[in-house]
Formats: structure tokens, C-alpha cells, sequence
């Protein structure tokens, strides 16, 4: 099977009017869905913090950020430049030798690049994509381990692009020793993987280390580690830079520590801690793939995630994307904009193209917010007994709307609605691993595992033959909602879904008597 | 004295050239490699070579 490219056409857009100006410019809004839908609903409570639950300069920091803002991640779109191949330490989930262009998880790109080719990357996907809002290095190693080209890159990008927001991930081994240039730089949000507070769970996640001219290994390493994580995040929090901790969940490693985890990086001033599943196979030639050691399913991630509450501050909308991932984080274009494509000259920036697409999304913002709030009404006051909780998914392409045919969703997004309203609770991916060689009966099937205990789901269009076979696996695909807000779509389903209990409860009432 | 760098299994991250005390480490097209009379084996320097211990691929040995 050839890699599903999604049409540049669908997601950017060349504009040459302000937006608001003219709609059908809009890269996520069909041209009949402009001005939003009557039905109304969708909003920032479904997911990560909206405005109203954060600090007005930390709302400013997150409200762009794809990743630290549930609700940008339907607008914004991301990059990474893959600039930082070396890595310090060897964690037992990664394995640098192995690549495919087809799969989209952390450490994987096709090229690495020197800071001049990563800015005029960043240059070409500009021209191309107003809805890019931040540059992140997230390896292909570690961001920091080979240091100079991360903050050389930095430098450059944001003297060329300065509304454009700089973003850098890292295993934290080095970090300690560079929260000053971070800072200075206006790296403004870190992303630290901290997957163990726990020396002796972190001697089987760890190989080894590389600190201060030697090797550890063992619990050594793992000590040495832990400590430099927790310093350089307090020392960023310190700093006013917003943290991101990622913990790779591994079943029989980790699960019942992750709690623990929370708890410590929320002490020292975590902004968000995002959970994400480990990715195993062993055709990745990991450790753990090689041992065997399977990642979590959906639900034991969410029991995960649930176990550790707080809502807001944990991310559930990640993706964990390539170290050259480009776009909105469902949509990954990297293969359109490898060097060769992006080729030998910078092209010409056009900052008010962004500086319109923001203003258009505040104003889209509060459309969806007033709509969220009747769609949150959805059941409201009734209690479980009579309100079931119910998972719809959703296709969608971006602007928090039901705008994606089927076949090409490569993901869902996952709701949950009952009496108390509409929660984003996560995504399910279909492409997670290389799938090249398979044909599209094997993709189908790929889905519907995916879609595993989510008994509706809602798409812009889907054919007759996809739609009856879902149907015979159990899950009822919805069309329509295409084009309404997604809470929109969610909220009519519910209402469906209480009115057909409430028959199916007076049919039994009336049996009775 | 030197050390190499087994080309076939360099992913070419560039770790050992960082770590090099005596500079001795170019990109070679896509990896890595040592020039043998530069490198000192760290001797007196480090416990160990600095590249060795670096590299992710353990793909640096003793020529």
C-alpha cells in the first residue's frame, strides 16, 4: 500500500485576502459550513485548558501551542526539525537504527537536517501553512545532547521568524546545564520524558547513560537521570518556562508508578503530564520489542490517564509524532516537505497571512465556545442510571469539526458524553505501525480494532461498503453532522441515543404491566 | 593507536564527535569516521575513549 498523502489543498491555503474577507479560504472549513452551524456546540471543557481556567499570560503562552492546548491542536499546526541526531542516553523502547518513512512515532525521520536546511524548512512550510504556529526539535536524539545545533537552529529561526514559537523536547540528562540559553533563547515550553521518579523501576527502562565522560548503567544510571530531570524541571519552572512531562506507559514496568510520577512533577510545577502508550513491536529491534513486552491497550491506558484525574492538566490529544513531523498533529505532511521538495532556495515569508489566520480563530473561538455551552447541556442534570456514558468518535481534519470523509481518517477522535457533558477523552490511531504491502480490506480491519468498544462514530461522508461493514462489527457510522462542531455532531447522537433508551425503557414498562 | 568506526552499523548521529577530546572525528558522507592520527584513545585523558562510551550504535572498536 502507497502512504495516504493528505492533499496539501485540503490543509493550507495561499491567501491573498484577509481571511475573514473571504471564507472559502478557510483550510478547514467547507465552503458551506462558513459563519458555523446552527445546531452549535464544542468548546475548551472537552479536553486540555480553555481561557477561562488558566492565568491570562499562561492562557498567551498555550493558546497557540498544538500540543499544550487541547482546543489549538483543531487549528494550529506544528513542525519539528530533525536537527538533533545524537542521543546521550539508551532508553529500551527506542532503537535509532531502525526508520520508515511510513510510521509516525517518536525518534523516526527520513533526514536529518544542518540549521541552515531546518530554516529554510520552516521557511517553505510557512508559505505554505498560515496555521503554523511552532518549531519544535524533538531529536531524532536528544534535543540537548549535541546541543549546538538545537540552539543554533533556535537562534536563526527566531530572528527569521519571531511570532513563530520555539519548543524542544528532551530526555533531561543535559538539561540542568542549559535552562539559561533556554530561556534566554525564548524557548518558551520544554517537553521532559521523565518515566520513572524510581531509580530501581528506572534500571529496566535505562541501558545506560552517557554523563560526565562515562558510561552508567544499572541503577547508577538510572539514579543519575532522575535527578538530573527533576533539577533541570525545577529550574525551568523557576525560570517561568512552561513544562511538559511525558511517561511512556509500560505495562508491568511502570503502570502503578505513573501516579507517583504525577504527583512528583506536579509538585515541582508541571504545567501538563501526558501519558503515552509504549510502542512496541519487534521488527522496531528495541529491547522491549525484542523481549516481547507488548504496549497498553486503549483502555488500560485510560485507566491509566482516569487513576490520575485532574482533567485539564493532562494531555490526552498527543500523537507522538516524528522528529520531522509537519502539520496539524493528525495530518502529518514530513513527506512533503523533505529537503528535496523544499529545495536549495528560502522562500519568502509572509507573517500577515499567520497574523490573519490567528485573528480569524478568536473569532472562530467564541462561536465555538457559545456553541459548546448548549451542546454541554446535552442530558445535563440526569444521573448515570438514566444518562449511560456513551464514546462517540469522530473524523476530523481540523477546526474542531466533523469535516473528514472516512477513508481518509488515519485517526479518531475520542468523546465520552452522559449527564455531566462532553469530555475529549483521547484518539485512536489506525496507522501506528508501517503498514506498506497491505491492502485496503487490511486497513479496514485495522480500524475497526482501533475503534475496538466505541459504538458510534461520526464522518463527514463514508461509502456503503465501509459503512455495513463497520455496522457488522458493531460500531453505527453517523454522517449527518458533517461539517457541525464535533459537540454539535456528539450532542444529537446523545439525544438519539437517550430517546432510544427511554423507548426501549416503555416498551419494557408497558410489558410489565 | 587508534580506534575505528564500523561503518555499515554508524547511524551517523554525530555523539562520538561531540564527545571527541582531540577533535578526530569528521562526517564521512552519511557516518562517521576517525582520523587514526589524531585519535589518542583518550589515554590520560578519560577511563575510557570518550567515542566508544558515546555511541549509541557501539559501533567504535579498536583498529
Amino acid at each position: 500500500m502507497t502512504r495516504h498523502i493528505i492533499p496539501l489543498d485540503t490543509v493550507t491555503t495561499r491567501i491573498s485576502a484577509p481571511i475573514s474577507a473571504n471564507p472559502t479560504l478557510n483550510p478547514v472549513l467547507p465552503p458551506n459550513a462558513r459563519g458555523g452551524c446552527a445546531a452549535k456546540s464544542c468548546g475548551s471543557s472537552s479536553g486540555s485548558s480553555g481561557a477561562s481556567d488558566l492565568p491570562p499570560e499562561v492562557w498567551d503562552k498555550v493558546k497557540n501551542h498544538p500540543c499544550y492546548s487541547e482546543q489549538a491542536h483543531h487549528y494550529f499546526a506544528r513542525m519539528h526539525v530533525a536537527v538533533a541526531p545524537a542521543c546521550n542516553i539508551q532508553c529500551n523502547y527506542c532503537n535509532r537504527k531502525y526508520d520508515c518513512a511510513n510510521e509516525s512515532r517518536p525518534g523516526v525521520t527520513s533526514e536529518r537536517l544542518t540549521p541552515e536546511q531546518a530554516v529554510r524548512k520552516v521557511a517553505a512550510v510557512a508559505a505554505r501553512m498560515p496555521q503554523l504556529s511552532v518549531v519544535g526539535i524533538a531529536g531524532p536524539g536528544d534535543a540537548l545532547a549535541d546541543w549546538r545545533h538545537t540552539f543554533e537552529t533556535f537562534d536563526q529561526i527566531s530572528r527569521q521568524f519571531p511570532d513563530i514559537k520555539l519548543c524542544l523536547s528532551t530526555n533531561g540528562l543535559a538539561l540542568p546545564d542549559h535552562v539559561e540559553r533556554i530561556r534566554d533563547l525564548k524557548v518558551d515550553h520544554v517537553t521532559v520524558t521523565i518515566n520513572m521518579v524510581d531509580p530501581a523501576i528506572g534500571e529496566d527502562i535505562y541501558a545506560w547513560i552517557f554523563f560526565d565522560h562515562r558510561r552508567h548503567t544499572g541503577r547508577e544510571a538510572a539514579r543519575i537521570l532522575h535527578e538530573r530531570q527533576i533539577e533541570g524541571l525545577r529550574r525551568l519552572v523557576e525560570a517561568g518556562i512552561l513544562v511538559k512531562v511525558n511517561s511512556v506507559l509500560i505495562p508491568g514496568i511502570n503502570d502503578t508508578h505513573l501516579a507517583t510520577v504525577n504527583e512528583t512533577v506536579r509538585g515541582y510545577g508541571a504545567f501538563l503530564h501526558n501519558i503515552m502508550p509504549l510502542i512496541s513491536d519487534p521488527a522496531h529491534g528495541t529491547r522491549f520489542g525484542l523481549d516481547g513486552r507488548r504496549g497498553p491497550t486503549p483502555a488500560e491506558l485510560k485507566q491509566v490517564q482516569d487513576q490520575l484525574g485532574g482533567g485539564a492538566r493532562l494531555m490526552k490529544h498527543c500523537r507522538q509524532c516524528r522528529a520531522d513531523a509537519v502539520g496539524l498533529l493528525g495530518q502529518d505532511l514530513s513527506q512533503d516537505f523533505t529537503m528535496e521538495r523544499v529545495g536549495e532556495v528560502t522562500v519568502e515569508d509572509r507573517p500577515d497571512e499567520r497574523r490573519q489566520y490567528r485573528e480569524w480563530v478568536e473569532r472562530e473561538r467564541q462561536d465555538r465556545q457559545q456553541a459548546a455551552q448548549s451542546a454541554q447541556a446535552v442530558g445535563r442534570g440526569l444521573n448515570t442510571a438514566v444518562a449511560p456514558p456513551l464514546l462517540v468518535a469522530t473524523c476530523s481534519r481540523g477546526g474542531g469539526r466533523i469535516n473528514q470523509h472516512f477513508g481518509h481518517a488515519r485517526e479518531f477522535q475520542l468523546y465520552e458524553v452522559d449527564g455531566s457533558g462532553i469530555r475529549f477523552i483521547g484518539h485512536r490511531r489506525a496507522d501506528h505501525y508501517c503498514q506498506g504491502g497491505y491492502g485496503e480490506e487490511d486497513k479496514l480491519e485495522a480500524v475497526i480494532k482501533a475503534l475496538e468498544g466505541v459504538p458510534v462514530l461520526l464522518a463527514a461522508k463514508i461509502g456503503v461498503c465501509p459503512s455495513d461493514r463497520l455496522k457488522e462489527a458493531g460500531i453505527n457510522v453517523v454522517t449527518d453532522h458533517a461539517y457541525d462542531y464535533i459537540e454539535t455532531g456528539v450532542a444529537a447522537v446523545y439525544r438519539a441515543h437517550l430517546a432510544a433508551l427511554a423507548a426501549v425503557e416503555d416498551v419494557a414498562v408497558a410489558r410489565a404491566s | 593507536m587508534a580506534y575505528k568506526i564500523n561503518a555499515a552499523n554508524c547511524t551517523g548521529c554525530g555523539a562520538c564527535e561531540s564527545d571527541c577530546p582531540s577533535k578526530a572525528i569528521r562526517m564521512k558522507g552519511d557516518v562517521y569516521a576517525i582520523n587514526p592520527d589524531k585519535c589518542t584513545e583518550c589515554a590520560g585523558k578519560f577511563d575510557s575513549p570518550q567515542c566508544v562510551a558515546a555511541c549509541p550504535a557501539d559501533c567504535i572498536s579498536r583498529a
